[in-house]
């Protein structure tokens, strides 16, 4: 007789019998003593825990692409009035030029027509945006990180732009790409986006995948029979030929691209929310609901969902790195975001490309791995916040 | 050695404590107590008491490390167990101190055969295996009274009822022959004529082998039928000790005397013929078809309740009794109708037979359903107050935000709660808290018929009096009309006014209540009056084993 696995809890505190299944959310606006144990657990991981706030910190920082890698200065003073071009497009015509088109900062020329007029402009960090050639390159694209280069290579750029060397020259810190963007500004917004259509992808099929998981496991019966052999089928068809397929037919844009993945990525939160919800509405507390008149919709709302909730908050963030897994894997073969876009992908397959420029490869491969390490270790540390044994032993 | 100890079991001055977080509580509180060979103590006292936590630590079968012993001292002959390593308990263990547990339907691992699961023992502490273990095994099997223990042999749990369940357990707590076997609330799970069952072969099988018995519960009855030493315990301590019948003629501390007038008096709503029927069904079936093959055909049905035909009048209570699986239950979803059913209904006038879910909602107001589980039949992440006024949102959902609170604690005044407990979640309740909050859920929306599915069975003895009462209040104040649904009859004794007896989905004897408890016309209905009243087992064959 095996006693050690029949008691584990002593009487006095066998309140919850079901565990996880019965305790409070929230109340209202206070946090719950639950979310703070769960806060406290995810703090416990601190591995997961500083992942968290780097994360936060980079992604928050990528948010406000424009006012660190830009080709436009955020801030422009001339004859005594303000523009902020990073924001607004102004016509060269604005600032004394000849054409009705849109100011080009980098131009020396127009430098030079705000610069006689007593105007300044405050420039970014970077000078870069995502999608400017550097038309002054010292060697040809994909071309070195600045601070690598030899004097003799800067010399004729140097010369032309009247400076004395190397260390006077706008820096490529991390070199250009074989079109001579810089790689920096490509990666800040390429993580931006990367996380962004991630986000976007997750938040979309979780919440697809949460309604039909619930609809199947709540009702039940046929409806959960139909539904499941669709899902099967589903799953059976080989998702990344259709996508090949689709996305060479319709143009691949941002929605495009999101519309196509997610008509496969919806499936994979379904099995698991149908499963707390066959679960669930057996409970006594959803039999005496239905006694009360409480509507199908509400008890799915109100009753069964949150609890559903808590497997599928521990799932989200494995299934946010898998989505920026996936569009990287598509933008390395070309098949993914429209050309110009500022893609990881494109840049590790660049880096294929151009093996002697290794500039690339390293800082593509750095970028994504710790993205993904970094979403990953997060996502660990949901997982323990979230897991009952930790939460209630 | 053998002579130097007087008791088998000499628990002096033990306290338990249990570490949650940075807190820590004492469960148990100085508790002293002897168990002499061949003897029957009971340890008594409603749920936290602490009466669990003191058998198991007999055992060390506590979470260690965060429970520990501030003090006290376990000797089993002359042995001191707290301090022994654990291959030393392990001994122990299972050898010469058995346990039981309370829930069959746990204690066994379904994915093995019983032969396997009682050879396992045999083989760990005695190294018998093949044909000695078989033989052994069939020995035990008939021991414990399980009819044709050969065929059994093979069985896996889930084939046999909960009654089986725990006779398998007692066997397997008798492999070895122990010297003291810890009974741990070993038939609340099991229905009143089942428990007599066990019961009476605990009783035999201790006296044939002598052994004691350490009995853990909080039913007075079967401490009275059972025990000759009773320690009564309330919030950590023994409160009360001595023999029993000292104990039950004369308490002396004001608990013991509470717990023995605890038990739920008659007086059960009188019966008025003239009464507007509010509830009637005619030959009404709940069929579950057995499909069988690859076209799922339907080759049979569990007929759980098969052509039952009964009225309800206002202003009375309805009991309707019966073992597990008599169908019951399923009765009262049927005319609540939350499963589907065959056969006309009718309700306040209306027939409400095959009507939609949707059509339903207004009767709904006027039926409710309060459930056996206290701790499964509420939310728990919503807070009281939400719980109770859900139904308000449904029904008057016109009723403004100061109007809602003011019924919400109407209602929860009306049940004996506190008012201002209303923005707390039901895990800060205790099991009989939880029962009135669930009973303020169904009367908040001012119903005239609530059915009760057995209310009071996963309480404690004191609080299912409790309840019993308010009930009562609430009948009288109300005019409310209750269909009672229980399997214990000294419940329903306190509150029907009319009985219907069930079996096999099939109604067996009805009548009023007075009548059938004086002059039971079939041996069914007598063997359960039996069972409840007096713990005594019927004749084979008249009631599930």
């Amino acid at each position: 007789m095996d006693d050690r696995t029949t008691i584990t809890v002593p009487e006095t505190t066998a309140q919850t019998p079901m565990g996880l299944g019965v305790l409070p959310e929230r109340h209202r606006l206070a946090i719950s003593p639950l979310n703070r144990r769960r806060w406290q657990s995810f703090k416990a991981n601190r591995r997961g825990y500083v992942a968290f706030w780097i994360f936060m910190v980079l992604f928050v920082i990528s948010l406000f692409a424009e006012f660190i890698a830009n080709d436009k200065p955020f801030y422009v003073s001339f004859e005594g009035k303000s523009y902020f071009p990073a924001v607004v497009t102004y016509p060269e015509t604005a600032f004394g030029g000849d054409f009705e088109t849109a100011a080009d900062y980098r131009d020396p020329y127009l430098q030079k027509l705000i610069a006689e007029k007593g105007g300044y402009m405050l420039w970014p960090p970077v000078r870069y945006s995502y999608n400017t050639h550097n038309l002054d390159l010292p060697t040809p694209a994909p071309s070195k990180p600045t601070w690598l280069l030899t004097e003799e290579q800067c010399k004729s750029v140097a010369e032309r732009k009247g400076v004395s060397g190397c260390s006077d020259l706008e820096y490529n810190w991390l070199g250009t790409d074989d079109q001579g963007r810089d790689v920096v500004a490509r990666l800040i917004y390429g993580f931006r986006l990367s996380v962004l259509f991630g986000l976007a992808l997750t938040i979309i099929s979780s919440v697809i995948g949460v309604a039909a998981g619930a609809v199947q496991g709540y009702f039940g019966g046929w409806t959960d029979l139909l539904f499941q052999r669709f899902i099967e089928i589903w799953t059976s068809i080989p998702s990344l030929y259709l996508l090949l397929i689709i996305s060479s037919v319709l143009v691949p844009g941002f929605f495009v691209l999101l519309g196509i993945l997610l008509l496969f990525s919806w499936v994979s939160l379904v099995g698991l929310v149908r499963a707390e919800f066959l679960r669930g509405r057996n409970f006594e507390y959803i039999q005496a609901a239905r006694a009360l008149g409480v509507s199908n919709r509400t008890i799915m709302f109100r009753h069964l969902l949150p609890n559903a909730m808590v497997a599928t908050m521990t799932f989200l963030p494995f299934i946010l790195s898998s989505s920026v897994m996936t569009l990287t894997a598509l933008d390395f073969l070309g098949f993914g975001l429209p050309p110009g876009s500022p893609s990881l992908g494109e840049m590790l397959s660049q880096a294929k490309a151009n093996i002697q420029a290794p500039w690339l490869g390293i800082s593509g491969f750095l970028t994504v791995a710790t993205m993904l390490s970094l979403l990953i270790f997060i996502g660990e540390a949901v997982r323990d916040a979230f897991d009952p044994r930790k939460t209630f032993g | 050695m053998e002579a130097s100890y007087q008791n088998l079991l000499e628990v002096a001055d033990l306290s338990v404590a249990f570490r949650q977080g940075s807190r820590e509580t004492l469960a148990v509180d100085r508790v002293s107590f002897e168990i002499k060979k061949g003897e029957t103590v009971a340890l008594v006292g409603e749920s936290g008491s602490g009466k669990s936590v003191t058998a198991l630590s007999v055992l060390k079968l506590l979470p260690y490390p965060s429970a520990r012993h501030p003090s006290g001292s376990i000797r089993f002959k002359g042995q001191e167990l707290l301090g022994l390593p654990e291959d030393k308990i392990r001994h122990v263990r299972g050898n010469d101190i058995t346990i039981i547990f309370q829930e069959p339907m746990t204690s066994l691992n379904p994915l093995h055969t019983i032969e396997k699961q009682i050879g396992e023992i045999l083989l760990l502490h005695q190294g018998l295996t093949g044909e000695a273990a078989r033989a052994r095994t069939l020995e035990l099997l008939t021991q414990v009274g399980i009819p044709e223990a050969e065929t059994r042999l093979a069985s896996y749990p889930h084939q046999l009822s909960g009654g089986q369940r725990q006779r398998v357990m007692i066997a397997m707590a008798l492999a070895n022959e122990p010297d003291l076997l810890i009974a741990d609330e070993p038939t609340t799970a099991l229905d009143v004529t089942v428990q007599a069952q066990i019961l009476s072969l605990l009783k035999e099988l201790q006296k044939r082998l002598g052994m004691a018995m350490l009995f853990i519960t909080h039913d007075l009855g079967i401490v009275r039928k059972l025990a000759d030493t009773v320690c009564v315990m309330k919030e950590g301590k023994i409160v009360e000790r001595g023999p029993v019948e000292q104990v039950f003629t004369a308490p002396e501390h004001p608990y013991t005397r509470a717990l023995l007038a605890a038990e739920p008096k008659p007086d059960p709503a009188p019966i008025n013929a003239d009464a507007p029927v509010v509830v009637e069904t005619k030959d009404l079936k709940v069929w579950f078809p057995i499909k069988r093959g690859v076209m799922r055909r339907v080759v049979g049905h569990i007929k759980a309740v098969d052509g039952v035909s009964i009225a309800v009048r206002q202003g009375e209570t309805l009991g309707i009794v019966g073992e597990s699986g008599s169908g019951k239950t399923t009765l009262g979803l049927a005319i609540l109708r939350l499963v589907s059913s065959n056969g006309p209904i009718v309700f306040l006038g209306s027939t409400i037979a095959g009507l939609t879910f949707r059509q339903m909602r207004p009767f709904r107001l006027h039926m409710q359903i309060v459930f056996q589980d206290p701790y499964g039949s509420l939310s728990p992440r919503m807070s009281v107050s939400d719980i109770i006024e859900e139904g308000l949102w449904v029904h008057h959902p016109k009723l403004t935000r100061a109007q809602r609170e003011e019924r919400v604690v109407q209602a929860l005044r009306d049940v004996g709660l506190d008012p201002d407990t209303r923005f707390r979640y039901p895990h800060e309740f205790s099991g009989g808290q939880r029962q009135r909050i669930a009973v303020a859920r169904a009367i908040v929306l001012e119903p005239t018929f609530v059915m009760l599915d057995e209310p009071t069975s996963a309480l404690d003895m004191l609080i299912q009096a409790q309840i019993v009462e308010l009930l009562r209040a609430l009948q009288k104040r109300r005019n409310l009309t209750y269909m009672f649904i229980s399997h214990d009859l000294r419940v329903v004794a306190a509150l029907a006014s009319r009985l219907v007896v069930m079996r096999h989905g099939k109604v067996v004897e009805e009548g009023a209540a007075a009548e059938l408890f004086a002059r039971p016309r079939s041996d069914y209905t007598r063997a359960l009056l039996a069972a409840a009243f007096n713990l005594e087992t019927a004749p084979v064959g008249v009631v599930a084993q």
